[in-house]
């Protein structure tokens, strides 16, 4: 009976863990779905942009509240990560604050962790009130209602409870530290629950006890009920954030990738000695299709910005089509495919590994025509993520699609285009004349 | 005004010479009302300092740029390999152009199919000739004068071009003045993404109208502008809010071309 809270403690983390793993494959796989991305180049420069947008939080801070608030829940979350560690090695083999001989080091640390859990609570309020009460612009857009509303509250919610359940712990462990309570050795230094004692006056050391447990078990259940969270929720990007920043474009925001297949098509147009009547041959690949009406179609990198997105909205406030009332909101672009990838995953997983059509598919189901034609291609929306995520490229290969694989451009642009073949201008004016200029007054 | 002396790549060839650089006129500054002006500034500028250099002419083409961002890349690539072929026919290595949107797609997407050049914007190209001190720069007519830099998308975010145009208005004695989204957060015109060519969805407002007022704000004698597309949008803008008297919009080129009377 004496192993009975280890053995349970055991199994619990196991099952926490086992649930996790799942999930990140699931995750995987469904990244997997999409096509080949070219990311191994430039590790050097990979690695370097990863340090300073994701571990170190540089775009973060061009909005300086949200920022610095940010940064408090982030710094909160990696240090106390620390004290998980010693409460997972109590857990296991039933010790009870097994770092304390580090003396006055974990004095620090435990200080540190409290005035963190603190301001933790504080940075999570603001969040709270920015979102409920202050309602700020890009909190409250269309594509907010629902889930994803309550998905950023319940957040800030289990944020808060954590830090709650951890600064309670503390306070009845301390008090029983005081009150020369068995196996509480004195051990840390509480510069917050120290504060809270007041509340605790009054209760024998059995209860004490009782409490103390109680904020234990529920903090590490809570941690590992929020890991397993993640992954239904828009809070992946604490994890995925690395690898998103790592494998995000390196080449200037302007330069869209060049179609390899389309260019031996034109190559093969403009050779003059290539047979004119030359059919593929019998086992030819069928081509891929050009541009993408579906997750599949996108590249495994975009697959992954989407599951990174956290939907701060940054993208969409920036947008220059959203802010004039369009539909088009960057920020949905990446909902939607997550959304939808999600479908996807689920119907892999009824059919055995294999896809079944459900006649969905991302264009039109999730994102609608209207919306891939408004954007500017201004890049604002990439420049303002703070995870390197490209929203303009998903709606780029949707263009694509749109007009290699359908011809379905709005007709102002294909007049366009029809000019570009003809005469070599987007306008009707003859390639001849395009030095009269000159001689123009 | 003295006659434009514009040799074409050709007539070079045929000479046995090289120019300095190509000048990529591109389709607005060929064929536009208000974007030839700018190509005859950036002309008149380029004879002054005596640069070396040559248009295709009837040999230029289209980018490609405006059908690739529509989603074209089978157009797109009829271009840019057709253009290639004449640019690496002509042995061109330095090209400049006044259109961000060219400038763009020559530089960064013409490489990956065999058109490797040394690609500026005009605003770059003329910055250097100022700091190569080949052309001198006095305030004149803008001495004192409020100008407000519209960032255009292609320069700006696209390829971080964002000093040497600020650099050129301040070497003309103006006070350069920001728009609240400037920079990195300079607010598209409206016409990117191949916009240009047709009417926005349905909204509230049109973007060149919002950028318009974002200009406004600053109070500006002149909004400046290094992109024919966006010079065609906040000249709209400002006629919808009938300033057109009283607010000029100019290209770079045009700001340095008046200033030396050129």
């Amino acid at each position: 009976m004496e192993y009975l809270p280890n053995i349970l403690f055991a199994i619990i983390l196991f099952l926490g863990i086992g649930f996790f793993a799942r999930n990140i494959n699931r995750l995987r796989r469904n990244i997997k779905l999409g096509r080949a991305a070219e990311v191994s180049d430039n590790k050097g420069q990979r690695w370097k942009n990863m340090a300073r947008i994701a571990l170190g939080q540089s775009k973060m801070v061009v909005r300086p509240i949200a920022g610095l608030m940010h940064i408090v829940v982030y710094l909160g979350f990696i240090i106390i990560n620390i004290e998980v560690l010693e409460i997972i090695i109590d857990g296991l083999l039933g010790t009870h604050r097994i770092f304390a001989p580090l003396g006055i080091i974990y004095d620090v640390l435990i200080g540190a962790f409290e005035v963190l859990a603190l301001l933790v609570i504080v940075a999570v309020v603001v969040f709270w009130l920015r979102r409920n009460v202050i309602r700020l612009q890009r909190f409250i857009k269309p594509e907010m209602a629902g889930w994803p509303k309550k998905d950023g509250n319940l957040i800030l919610y289990i944020e808060v409870v954590l830090m709650l359940l951890f600064l309670t712990m503390n306070a009845s462990d301390y008090q029983l530290q005081q009150l020369g309570a068995a196996h509480y050795t004195q051990a840390g230094f509480f510069p917050v629950s120290q504060f809270l004692l007041p509340l605790l006056e009054g209760l024998d050391s059995g209860a004490l006890i009782m409490l103390e447990r109680t904020a234990w078990w529920l903090h590490i259940l809570g941690i590992l009920m929020f890991l397993n969270y993640l992954y239904y929720s828009k809070h992946l990007h604490i994890l995925l954030a690395f690898p998103n920043t790592y494998y995000g474009k390196l080449t200037p925001k302007g330069q869209f990738g060049n179609l390899e297949s389309v260019t031996k098509e034109v190559k093969l147009m403009m050779d003059p000695s290539v047979d004119p009547f030359a059919a593929p041959a019998a086992d030819a690949a069928v081509p891929d299709k050009f541009g993408a009406s579906d997750v599949m179609d996108l590249k495994w990198t975009q697959l992954l910005n989407a599951y990174t997105c956290t939907e701060c909205g940054r993208c969409t406030s920036e947008c220059p089509a959203n802010q004039t009332g369009k539909k088009l909101s960057p920020r949905k672009i990446m909902m939607d495919t997550r959304d939808r990838l999600e479908e996807v995953g689920k119907n892999l997983e009824k059919n055995k590994g294999t896809y079944v059509d459900d006649g969905k598919q991302l264009l039109d189901n999730y994102i609608s025509r209207e919306e891939l034609w408004a954007c500017t291609s201004c890049n604002a929306c990439v420049e303002a993520c703070p995870v390197s995520i490209d929203p303009l490229s998903i709606i780029m290969d949707m263009r694509q699609y749109l007009v290699m694989e359908q011809s379905a451009a709005p007709s102002e642009l294909n007049n366009m285009m029809s000019n570009i073949e003809n005469n070599g201008a987007p306008w009707p004016f003859n390639q001849m004349d395009r030095i009269n200029w000159v001689d123009e007054s | 005004m003295s006659e434009l002396k514009v040799p074409t790549m050709a007539q070079l060839f045929a000479e046995g010479k090289q120019p300095e650089v190509l000048f990529w006129v591109g389709c607005a500054g060929s064929f536009d009302d208000r974007a030839k002006k700018i190509t005859k500034a950036f002309v008149r500028i380029l004879n002054k300092a005596e640069v070396s250099f040559a248009v295709l002419g009837t040999e230029e083409s289209c980018s490609g740029d405006p059908a690739k961002r529509a989603g074209n890349e089978f157009l797109f690539q009829m271009q840019a390999l057709t253009n290639i072929e004449v640019l690496n026919a002509y042995g061109v290595k330095k090209v400049v152009t006044a259109c961000p949107h060219c400038f763009n797609t020559l530089k960064n997407e013409y490489p990956g199919l065999g058109g490797d050049y040394e690609v500026v914007h005009h605003t770059q190209f003329l910055k250097q000739l100022l700091d190569e001190k080949r052309m001198s720069l006095e305030g004149g007519q803008f001495k004192g004068k409020r100008i407000t830099y519209h960032d255009p998308c292609y320069l700006g975010r696209a390829n971080n071009i964002y000093e040497a145009p600020r650099e050129l208005i301040r070497k003309l004695d103006a006070e350069l003045v920001e728009m609240k989204n400037c920079r990195k957060k300079g607010l598209c015109c409206g016409a990117g993404g191949a916009q240009m060519f047709k009417e926005p969805e349905k909204g509230d407002k049109d973007v060149n109208i919002e950028r318009t007022e974002q200009a406004m704000e600053t109070q500006p004698d002149i909004i400046a502008a290094a992109c024919p597309f966006c010079n065609t949008m906040m000249t709209d803008g400002v006629k919808n809010k009938e300033k057109e008297t009283t607010v000029g919009v100019m290209d770079i080129a045009e700001l340095i071309a008046n200033a030396e009377d050129l």
